[in-house]
């Protein structure tokens, strides 16, 4: 077993995901995958990639839902069947169930940020941790026989050799509809954490108890084109086109 | 624990960036490709790029694999057994060229139609179209006719641009968005970016679309429309503005022809036509003097309504008074038009008083003051800032054109064109029509060994400029500008196997393609075109089209199919210029090229194709090609890209252009341009001045600057089109009171489809069948995350579409007996496919869908056979016919918008059935042998593991 920080990070790095705005292109999947397979440890592998059962890791991926509100849930959309893009990847809980199972000390939570790591050196693939993760957000590479999860990109947000602008994780740069944002949610005065408060930010599987560093801000409520509140006046002798011709008349003197 | 200590932070990227083009989709983003021991590292986003800002798509990052896929063709191949066998021998490029150059010189001697020449994947169609020309076949064309000509031709005969890459809502202003339907794998960073921006800003995001998928499904409103009914829907929504005076009568008297007189003169040759002066100019009614002065007559108070009498003493109208007549017509009313769109009567009027809200309520301004086309000085921009986009959804249909035409309609008569906060122009657009050529291919325009005289494409003013013979036959293999499809501005690619497998209206000898896959994804009735490829002569035992070469990087199913392979690079290993000549990547603030360059070298025996076609150019003594002696004028496509000029002065580069690299649109060729643009990201942006950025079509600080940068000679300002001329002359040939008179069987389409003012009918091929043996709709969308069948042979990209089921909404199950995952016969009146299906509620209740080009032949894309995507995934092409149903009369129509001839892929009428369960979609087709060798395990990048 694996102990976590006994004290509270200081930093509590994580991402800030906005359902309101992802459109489920999987630009952040595929940019995670091209940065990692090349970066923290093992590469990222497919198996048959050609083949009839292709398969491979990936830590981030996205899952899509068809949901039908319920009359009241949100204005104008009950019994209206809406997609929802849900993207998903390790939330670096703070009471991370995946680290105090790990039976030899590879999966760990990070002292100063709080990124959940796993050292691969360490891990011998005994899949404890992926089991124990309530978000399924741990794969196994099947090539190297070790675990493989986000890593927030580590290898980029405390790079130096990088332009300070592209110390984030690849899906956060590459996302197109600006859906990402990372930054330290211990801070409650940074961009993630002032968002997550006016948008509302949630937890994932709050009842679960293992306080998720990341959050989702829930897609905003929509307005409806409600034809009660329309505001489209209805003009005198509307039946056929002589009045609004002489409507017209009346407009041209006017220009 | 520790923290830090086990890892490495700083580790360099790579050892390299290059920056270039991307080309996993249509968009054009900027890429960093970073190089770490001479391999592809990471692919990333170009910060500066003005099309993307840093972003990148699924399709963008997985380059790397795109670029080391085993479905790479390795060198040229000669088939050796029969089409469709997959059997090859690899040849060298010396005997394929040499081949190449025999039979198509033979052509080009002989009979110069007999070749064919059409390009798919076509972002060179100004070196492709120069080349068919200085061939001389009328044959030519790229693959707009199955695309979205409807988009293109109907923008550009209104408003003289169209959306797509040729203008842009303007994301930065708009406070209501209305999106139709778009291909969500096309332009899609500036969409996301773009819609993220409106979102994000608290504006209204409307998507009109049968499905709510992608951009759908973060839409503020979702309208789930019945496909095809676009049109309506649009018009309804002219009408309620039309009723709640909720028009800008300032803007449309200023910038369209909503006073032009309309001759009144029923039964005569010019009935409907613009009343005209000596000079041709376009009159209207002065309302002070009483008199008939040219439209643009300097203080003149045009009428737009009323009767008046011309000098001529025949009677006219203002174009706007038929224009009120027309859609205040209580059959355009919300109630009545709510059961043919499935849009609720309420929807439509919440909408249109949403648009007329935010158009004359929520008004802005940039103070910005600017001169119009007349002189007139104004002191600032006025926005109204209600934006549309829109693309195949509205475009693949057979009422598709009028359907755009509409929509572009409604935006002149809110005053939201090129003004902020609407849909913008982007450089060299607006264009009026009448500085587009008209089309070349008639008999009088090509001959034995000598050039066309005029380029391919244009747009026809009228029936006397269609290419036909005296007898009204087309002369051009698709058909095109011909009666049957008159104003194909982008030809009918999607016809061209089945006419000349037909020989209607002649045979061909070679055909020509490139990167363009009409054995499978790209053509109608895939397996009817197979056999058209396959089909030989009962006397000679030759093939019906006897030579096909064919150019693509990747083993697709039209590859197996081709005599003659030439293999093309991938994107990274290749020259190409993004130029303004073509589709270029400008925005509405800026005039902008760009290019592709190799940041890494061919491993394998293969060459651009625009390299080959300029070589094949110089063996064949092309003018334009090779010297009077047969030299080679240019070295490959680099060599073109810097030194060719199609005026003095203009080249397929805009910048860095002069000796020292010192001139902007016109200047002399630069022999360092090319490392100029590398230098600078392989993009040019040349900012429009600020006074220039809006109302380009009217401004003349926009006008002077479009022709100091070469677009035009002389300025051009548009005037928006709502009522089209060129049309009514159409209708009237129909009507058989104006030379060329129609041919009597094409009389009662044109009548249908060439009104002036934009109208809607149901398309053709709903109104052709049995509606209730039909039912339903099927339609497919675009994945965000592919690019047409271009995703399938890359190992990431499948990974997130392996196969495709079909979605099939709840009520639809429900009355069939279907249930998730079910097997289901889907049968059209041509024929009928079994798939898999996924029940859905998030789509209109009519209408079923998959995703686009997921299904593939087994053994083609370096896939294993037993492949998910040969196995399950399907297309929905068998379904639709190249031809209409059969009508009374025993003719049979191309599947086509009888205006254009776009391809309707979106008329498909259905029914379901369900079926026994199974392991593999219907129909099946033989695997095609191939010997790619594909790895059982990829762990790309290992090496650089830490």
């Amino acid at each position: 077993m694996t102990s976590l920080p006994a004290l509270p990070t200081p930093k509590k790095l994580g991402l800030v995901i906005d359902l309101d705005v992802c459109v489920g292109c999987h630009a952040c999947v595929v940019s995670c995958k091209e940065w990692n397979t090349g970066g923290y440890g093992s590469a990222l592998s497919d198996q048959q990639p050609y083949g009839a059962d292709v398969s491979g890791a990936w830590l981030n991926r996205i899952h899509t839902f068809e949901i039908m509100p319920e009359s009241g849930e949100v204005v104008g959309e009950a019994g209206e069947a809406r997609i929802v893009h849900f993207p998903k990847s390790c939330l670096h809980c703070e009471e991370a169930p995946c680290v105090t199972v790990c039976p030899t000390g590879a999966s760990y939570k990070r002292l100063d940020d709080g990124i959940v790591l796993v050292d691969e050196e360490k891990c011998i693939g005994c899949g404890l941790c992926a089991w124990a993760c309530p978000y399924g957000a741990r794969e196994m590479d099947l090539a190297a026989g070790v675990m493989k999860k986000c890593t927030l990109c580590i290898d980029r947000i405390y790079n130096e050799t990088l332009e300070e602008v592209d110390r984030v994780p690849a899906c956060v740069r590459t996302c197109p509809s600006n859906a990402r944002h990372f930054g330290d949610l211990a801070d409650p005065d940074s961009d993630v954490s002032r968002m997550v408060a006016v948008r509302g930010g949630i937890d994932l599987m709050p009842e679960q108890g293992t306080r998720p560093v990341n959050k989702y801000l829930p897609p905003r409520p929509r307005k409806p084109l409600a034809a009660g509140t329309s505001s489209l006046p209805k003009a005198e002798n509307t039946d056929d086109a002589k009045g609004f011709l002489a409507w017209l008349d009346g407009m041209l003197d006017r220009i | 624990m520790l923290s830090g200590s086990r890892v490495e932070l700083s580790r360099p990227v790579s050892d390299e960036i290059r920056k270039t083009t991307c080309y996993m989709c249509a968009c054009r983003c900027g890429i960093d490709v970073h190089l770490k021991d001479g391999k592809i590292r990471y692919i990333e986003g170009n910060r500066d790029h003005p099309v993307n800002r840093g972003v990148l798509c699924a399709k963008g990052s997985a380059g790397i694999m795109q670029h080391y896929a085993p479905a790479r063709l390795k060198a040229p191949m000669l088939r050796t057994g029969p089409r469709g066998s997959g059997e090859f021998r690899e040849i060298s490029w010396d005997e394929a060229l040499s081949l190449a150059t025999d039979w198509l010189g033979d052509v080009r001697r002989t009979d110069p139609r007999k070749l064919a020449f059409f390009t798919g994947r076509d972002q060179s169609q100004s070196l492709t179209g120069y080349w068919a020309q200085q061939f001389g076949t009328p044959n030519y064309a790229a693959h707009g006719g199955f695309c979205s000509v409807n988009m293109a031709a109907a923008g550009i005969m209104t408003l003289g641009g169209a959306f797509w890459e040729f203008g842009s809502p303007d994301w930065d202003r708009t406070k209501l968005f209305i999106l139709f339907g778009v291909a969500e794998d096309h332009d899609s960073n500036p969409i996301k970016i773009g819609i993220s921006k409106v979102k994000q800003r608290g504006a209204r995001f409307v998507s009109v679309n049968p499905v709510r998928t992608g951009y759908s499904a973060i839409a503020d409103n979702w309208i789930g429309i019945r496909p095809g009914t676009d049109g309506l829907l649009i018009l309804a929504l002219v009408h309620e503005l039309l009723k709640a005076r909720k028009i800008d009568v300032d803007y449309i008297v200023r910038y369209s022809n909503a006073s032009w007189l309309v001759i009144d003169a029923p039964g005569s040759a010019d009935h409907g036509l613009f009343a005209r002066d000596g000079e041709g100019r376009p009159q209207i009614h002065e309302t002070v003097t009483g008199l008939i002065v040219p439209h643009g007559t300097r203080g003149a108070r045009p009428a737009l309504s009323g009767r008046f009498t011309l000098p001529d003493g025949r009677f006219a109208i203002p174009s706007f008074q038929l224009l009120a007549e027309e859609y205040l017509d209580p059959k355009y009313a919300p109630e009545t038009v709510a059961a043919e769109t499935g849009v609720p009567a309420e929807t439509i009027r919440g909408l249109a008083a949403e648009i007329a809200r935010v158009a004359f309520e929520q008004v802005i301004e940039v103070p910005q003051p600017w001169t119009d086309m007349n002189g007139e000085r104004h002191d600032s921009f006025i926005g109204r800032p209600v934006s549309f986009h829109a693309m195949r959804g509205i475009s693949a249909h057979s009422n598709g054109f009028q359907t755009a035409r509409a929509l572009h309609m409604l935006q002149v008569l809110i005053g939201a064109v090129d003004c902020p906060g609407a849909f913008r122009f982007e450089p060299p657009y607006p264009k009026p029509v009448d500085e587009h050529p008209k089309p070349h291919g008639r008999a009088e325009h090509f001959g034995s060994s000598q050039p066309l005289s005029g380029p391919h494409l244009g747009f026809p003013r009228g029936p006397e400029d269609l290419l036909v013979d005296e007898e009204g036959r087309p002369t051009r293999i698709d058909k095109a500008f011909s009666w049957e499809a008159p104003i194909a501005a982008h030809g009918l690619m999607h016809m061209v196997i089945a006419n000349a497998h037909a020989g209607d209206p002649y045979p061909v000898d070679v055909l020509f393609l490139y990167m363009a896959n009409m054995a499978w994804n790209s053509s109608m009735n895939t397996a009817g075109v197979i056999r058209m490829l396959e089909d030989k002569e009962l006397e000679t035992g030759e093939y019906r089209i006897p030579k096909i070469i064919y150019s693509d990087a990747y083993y697709s199913e039209m590859v197996a199919y081709a005599d003659l392979v030439l293999p093309d690079t991938t994107y990274l290993e290749r020259y190409d210029c993004i130029s303004l000549l073509d589709r270029p990547i400008t925005e509405p603030d800026a005039v902008q090229d760009a290019i592709r360059w190799p940041v890494v070298e061919p491993d394998r025996d293969v060459r651009a194709f625009q390299s080959v076609l300029l070589d094949l150019g110089a063996r064949l003594r092309l003018p334009g090609f090779a010297d009077h002696l047969g030299k080679p004028l240019y070295r490959d496509y680099a060599d073109y890209i810097v030194r060719h000029e199609r005026r003095p002065g203009i080249g397929p580069l805009a910048g860095f252009r002069g000796s020292e690299g010192e001139k902007t649109g016109r200047g002399a060729a630069n022999p360092d341009q090319l490392r100029r643009y590398i230098e600078n990201g392989s993009f040019f942006s040349a900012h429009i001045p600020p006074e220039a950025q809006f109302m380009k079509h009217a401004n003349r600080a926009y006008q002077d600057f479009a022709v100091r940068m070469g677009f035009f000679d002389t300025p051009q300002p548009v005037i928006f089109q709502l009522y089209s001329e060129i049309l009514q002359k159409f209708w009237l040939s129909a009507e058989g009171v104006r030379e060329p008179v129609a041919p009597e069987a094409h009389r009662e389409r044109i009548l249908k489809a060439f009104t002036p003012l934009p109208s809607w009918y149901r398309p053709l091929e709903e109104d052709g069948i049995d509606r209730a043996a039909f039912p339903y709709h099927a339609i497919t969308q675009r994945p965000m995350a592919m690019y047409h069948s271009w995703g399938s042979m890359n190992a990431w990209l499948r990974q997130i579409h392996t196969s495709n089921p079909l979605y099939v909404p709840g009520v639809i199950c429900d009355e069939v007996g279907l249930q998730d995952g079910d097997w289901a016969w889907v049968i059209s009146h041509h024929g009928r496919i079994k798939v898999q299906i996924a029940r859905s509620d998030a789509v209109n209740r009519d209408t079923m869908w998959t995703w686009n080009a997921i299904g593939k032949r087994g053994g083609t894309w370096g896939l294993d056979p037993g492949a998910p995507e040969a196995r399950k995934g399907f297309l929905v092409n068998h379904l639709i016919h190249e031809l209409l149903p059969p009508k009374g009369d025993g003719m049979r129509w191309s599947n086509s918008d009888p205006v254009t001839g776009q391809a309707a892929w979106y008329d498909l009428r259905v029914r379901i059935e369900k079926a026994e369960p199974g392991e593999a979609s219907e129909p099946r087709f033989p695997s095609i042998a191939n010997d790619a060798e594909a790895p059982n395990e990829l762990r790309y990048g290992q090496e650089w593991s830490q």
